[in-house]
């Protein structure tokens, strides 16, 4: 049986399938594993930071400074590598940390001085975006023999296609981001707070701790996120990525979960991620369309699944009062 | 405390304080509850029964006294701790978590693990089995959500006497349940008595009490009154001992007042067969110029819905309201106010006061509202007006720049009878007007109303100190399960009259 809180992930995993399956017709090419594995590639760093996003959404909370912290964490890369000589490993390690700590900071504000989650990571925002111009205005490229090696990795599909080290590393943060959200104690305690702060409180939910630990993962996985895209774009530049944490807001809630929180699943996420690589890569195809189409359409999805979200709670409310009068 | 037996009492509590801003709360409480005891803890709102709960369950921390579980000292500091030393509780509004699944819920926080990972097997057999013994056979993987408040409520105890098993406590269990499902709750309740816990119930249902009880504990106005054996103790002493009457002597001689109220002039304004369903039943009430009219009752009998209904908070969908002999449509707080009705309500903290408003803008607003926002009051008029109402009712500290939150809960009282003294209105409505206020601050707010009502104001009081009842009012209307069930006046004004129309024993034994 199909729980009405999955009801929105199953509708996304249908209008993925289903435009698909209109593009595939158009064009056939898009069913190659060429596409697939560019697709995969190209969304690696956004869907790493819409994991994170996930989380904190699920929790009720929003982290406005995951854009900030990917061009930062680019731009520290690019520095210490370039400039500094330090060994790629060690600065993806050092910056790993700070964007961790980071996160942990903001979330001990949240929660200890009761400032609503958009006003802390507004500021978080500017800081780390402020932090990545001290770091360097220019575009800086890099270039390390460990980190073209690392680029030359990859698995071939037939046909082919490339499975990249990118695209393996967002693989394997939404495997590990499913099960930590349905199988640990972590995981459950986030959807208990998304659902009712107080009440999670009085069952004997670590509301303090949870939440710090929903934002430190968060600063974490962006952290991992500019590491991917620094390796992506071969180059560090503090302007870069403005607005991703919004890319990822919106593939969260495409993906079906509630921006109220509590309801959703990491799954949704990656299906909302591939629903705008495909909608990228069908304009691509075309090369009639501007680029603005993706915009259009994903604000069109938005307001799509926000009435559909909204009519599920209504339906189900009312089938409880229907059900409870018969009872009577 | 020990019982017959030798044995520790299961829960014991002595000398329990605890104030909220210097305003005692609890003082000096004792609450003894015995393994295999179904426990009821009464009393009116501000008695203290949430504050007694939350010390003992862990929300808050005492200021004074010991609490002994099976004999041991314990210092719970949060509700997980609580929880483990074997104390869970339901609370009446919040809840369990309506987007998890049945399973879900009971297992929070405790879920059982296998390599690290939750094991949803075991948690689902588990849940099936534990929901199983208390009657229920439902999906246990269906979101909570789906299911009725009197099953989630079953839920909600399974999960706390799982995880504590010594000590349950329930906070008005069965205020949204109707009588069917509370019967199926006390029969759960009657096996967990068998099984050895320790139940302790808060609700303002007398029935219910005298139903599943075994002993009650009262207290009022944060002090105990005492501790008592259902089956000993009849319910006309239950009520004294909830509303109080050990004051007897009576301020105002209503013998020498006159024996039909007729005598008092023509009533100003009249409300005719005026109720609303679900909230009260019609009732006709006429109050005269210069006339005090008590309402009494026990908690959840429709006291405040009565003042909500008269002020237009609540709209009234049937009767009629006439003022001077002309109908009015009381429809909302707006059109009492132009009406010249004023209304202090009960949430002093939430409904009255305007926090960081200063005392005098504090003083100003029903004026304002009065005048409507296009006129506004000028800061000279303003200070005037605060000015002339910190002398003649002694607000301390008298600086209307200050902001009210900082004033104690007498001055408080004091600014918000003042506000809608500047709009001179013909009915104030005070519902509770002396609750969470010093003794001191009690009597010159009662001097108050004597001197307004000697000026022609009417006044509708709403207390449950029956002693500030009969001491102020010229009438008291009795309502009891939301209904108005008598009127006393002249030497039916009693505490003990009342106390008697409360529970149904009838005027003929008053009379």
């Amino acid at each position: 049986m199909i729980h009405a809180r999955n009801l929105p992930f199953v509708t996304t995993l249908a209008i993925f399938v289903i435009a698909y399956g209109l593009c595939v017709l158009q064009f056939p090419n898009m069913l190659s594993t060429r596409v697939i594995g560019n697709l995969l590639t190209d969304n690696a760093f956004l869907g790493i930071a819409a994991v994170g996003m996930t989380f904190v959404i699920l929790s009720g909370g929003i982290d406005l400074s995951v854009g900030s912290v990917i061009a930062f964490t680019s731009v520290f890369v690019a520095v210490m590598i370039g400039s500094f000589g330090v060994h790629p490993l060690t600065a993806f390690l050092a910056a790993l940390v700070i964007s961790t700590l980071f996160g942990c900071l903001m979330g001990a504000m949240i929660r200890y001085l009761l400032i609503p989650p958009f006003v802390v990571t507004l500021a978080g925002m500017f800081l780390a975006r402020g932090a990545a111009y001290l770091v360097s205005t220019q575009s800086v490229p890099i270039t390390h023999e460990f980190i073209d090696t690392m680029l030359g990795f990859y698995i071939r599909f037939p046909g082919g296609g490339r499975l990249t080290l990118l695209a393996m590393v967002m693989l394997i943060v939404f495997a590990v981001g499913i099960i930590v959200a349905s199988r640990t104690r972590f995981g459950a305690n986030v959807y208990a707070i998304g659902g009712n702060i107080q009440s999670a409180e009085l069952m004997g939910v670590p509301v303090g701790a949870t939440t710090i630990r929903i934002y430190a993962l968060s600063g974490f996985l962006s952290g991992l996120a500019g590491i991917v895209y620094t390796l992506y774009t071969s180059s560090g530049y503090s302007l870069a990525t403005v607005g991703v944490e919004l890319d990822a807001i919106a593939a969260v809630v495409i993906g079906g979960t509630l921006l109220t929180g509590g309801v959703g699943l990491i799954a949704g996420t990656f299906i909302g991620i591939l629903l705008q690589g495909l909608i990228q890569t069908y304009i691509v195809f075309d090369g009639t369309l501007s680029s603005w189409w993706t915009k259009i359409v994903i604000g069109i999805l938005l307001f799509v699944f926000i009435v559909l979200q909204r009519t599920i709670i209504w339906y189900s409310d009312r089938r409880l009062a229907v059900r409870q009068l018969k009872e009577v | 405390m020990k019982t017959l037996s030798g044995q520790h009492a299961l829960l014991e509590a002595r000398g329990i304080g605890k104030s909220f801003f210097g305003i005692p709360a609890l003082d000096e409480v004792d609450f003894t509850l015995q393994g295999g005891e179904i426990h009821a803890l009464l009393g009116e709102n501000g008695a203290g029964k949430s504050t007694l709960i939350k010390i003992l369950t862990g929300v808050y921390r005492r200021d004074r006294g010991t609490i002994y579980l099976e004999g041991n000292e314990i210092s719970p500091d949060d509700v997980a701790s609580a929880q483990a030393l074997g104390i869970g509780t339901v609370y009446q509004e919040v809840n369990l978590l309506e987007n998890l699944t049945v399973a879900e819920n009971l297992f929070l926080g405790r879920q059982p693990r296998r390599f690290g990972m939750i094991d949803r097997r075991t948690i689902r057999d588990r849940s099936k089995t534990l929901l199983e013994r208390y009657g229920l056979d439902i999906d246990v993987d269906a979101l909570l959500s789906s299911f009725s408040v009197a099953i989630r409520q079953i839920i909600a105890i399974a999960r706390a006497v799982d995880l504590s098993g010594k000590v349950l406590v329930l906070d008005e269990p069965t205020a949204s349940l109707d009588a069917h499902e509370v019967k199926g709750l006390f029969t759960v309740l009657r096996q967990l008595r068998e099984d050895g816990v320790g139940i302790v119930i808060i609700t303002h249902f007398l029935d219910q009490v005298y139903e599943i009880a075994d002993r009650v504990t009262v207290l009022r106005n944060g002090r105990l009154v005492g501790s008592r054996t259902i089956s000993e103790l009849p319910r006309l002493d239950l009520i004294s001992m909830m509303l109080g009457r050990e004051l007897q002597h009576i301020t105002r001689d209503h013998q020498a007042e006159p024996e039909t109220i007729d005598d008092r002039g023509a009533p100003s304004i009249q409300f005719q067969n005026y109720g609303k369903k679900g909230s009260v039943a019609p009732f006709d009430l006429d109050i005269r110029p210069g006339e005090v009219v008590g309402i009494a009752g026990l908690l959840g009998s429709g006291r405040s819905e009565t003042a909500f209904l008269l002020f237009g908070i609540d709209r009234a969908d049937s009767g009629t309201a006439t003022i001077d002999g002309e109908q009015v449509a009381i429809t909302s707080p707006e059109a009492a106010i132009a009406n010249r009705f004023g209304f202090c309500p009960e949430e002093r903290k939430t409904d009255g006061i305007v926090g960081d408003l200063s005392v005098a803008d504090n003083i100003a607003l029903a004026l304002q509202a009065q005048r409507g926002w296009m006129r506004p009051i000028s800061s000279s008029h303003k200070r005037e007006l605060a000015d002339s109402f910190i002398k003649s009712l002694d607000i301390r500290p008298a600086d209307r720049e200050r902001p009210i939150k900082f004033l104690s809960g007498g001055n408080q009282q004091k600014a918000i009878l003042a506000r809608w003294l500047v709009t001179e209105p013909r009915l104030l409505i005070l519902d509770e007007p002396t609750r969470g206020i010093d003794i001191g601050a009690h009597a010159e707010i009662l001097k108050m109303i004597e001197k307004l009502c000697s000026q022609g104001m009417s006044l509708v009081v709403i207390s449950s100190e029956l002693e500030e009842l009969t001491a102020v009012a010229h009438r008291v209307i009795v309502l009891s399960d939301r209904r108005h069930v008598a009127e006393l006046s002249g030497r039916h004004l009693t505490t003990d009259g009342i106390i008697r129309a409360i529970a149904g024993t009838g005027e003929t034994e008053a009379a």
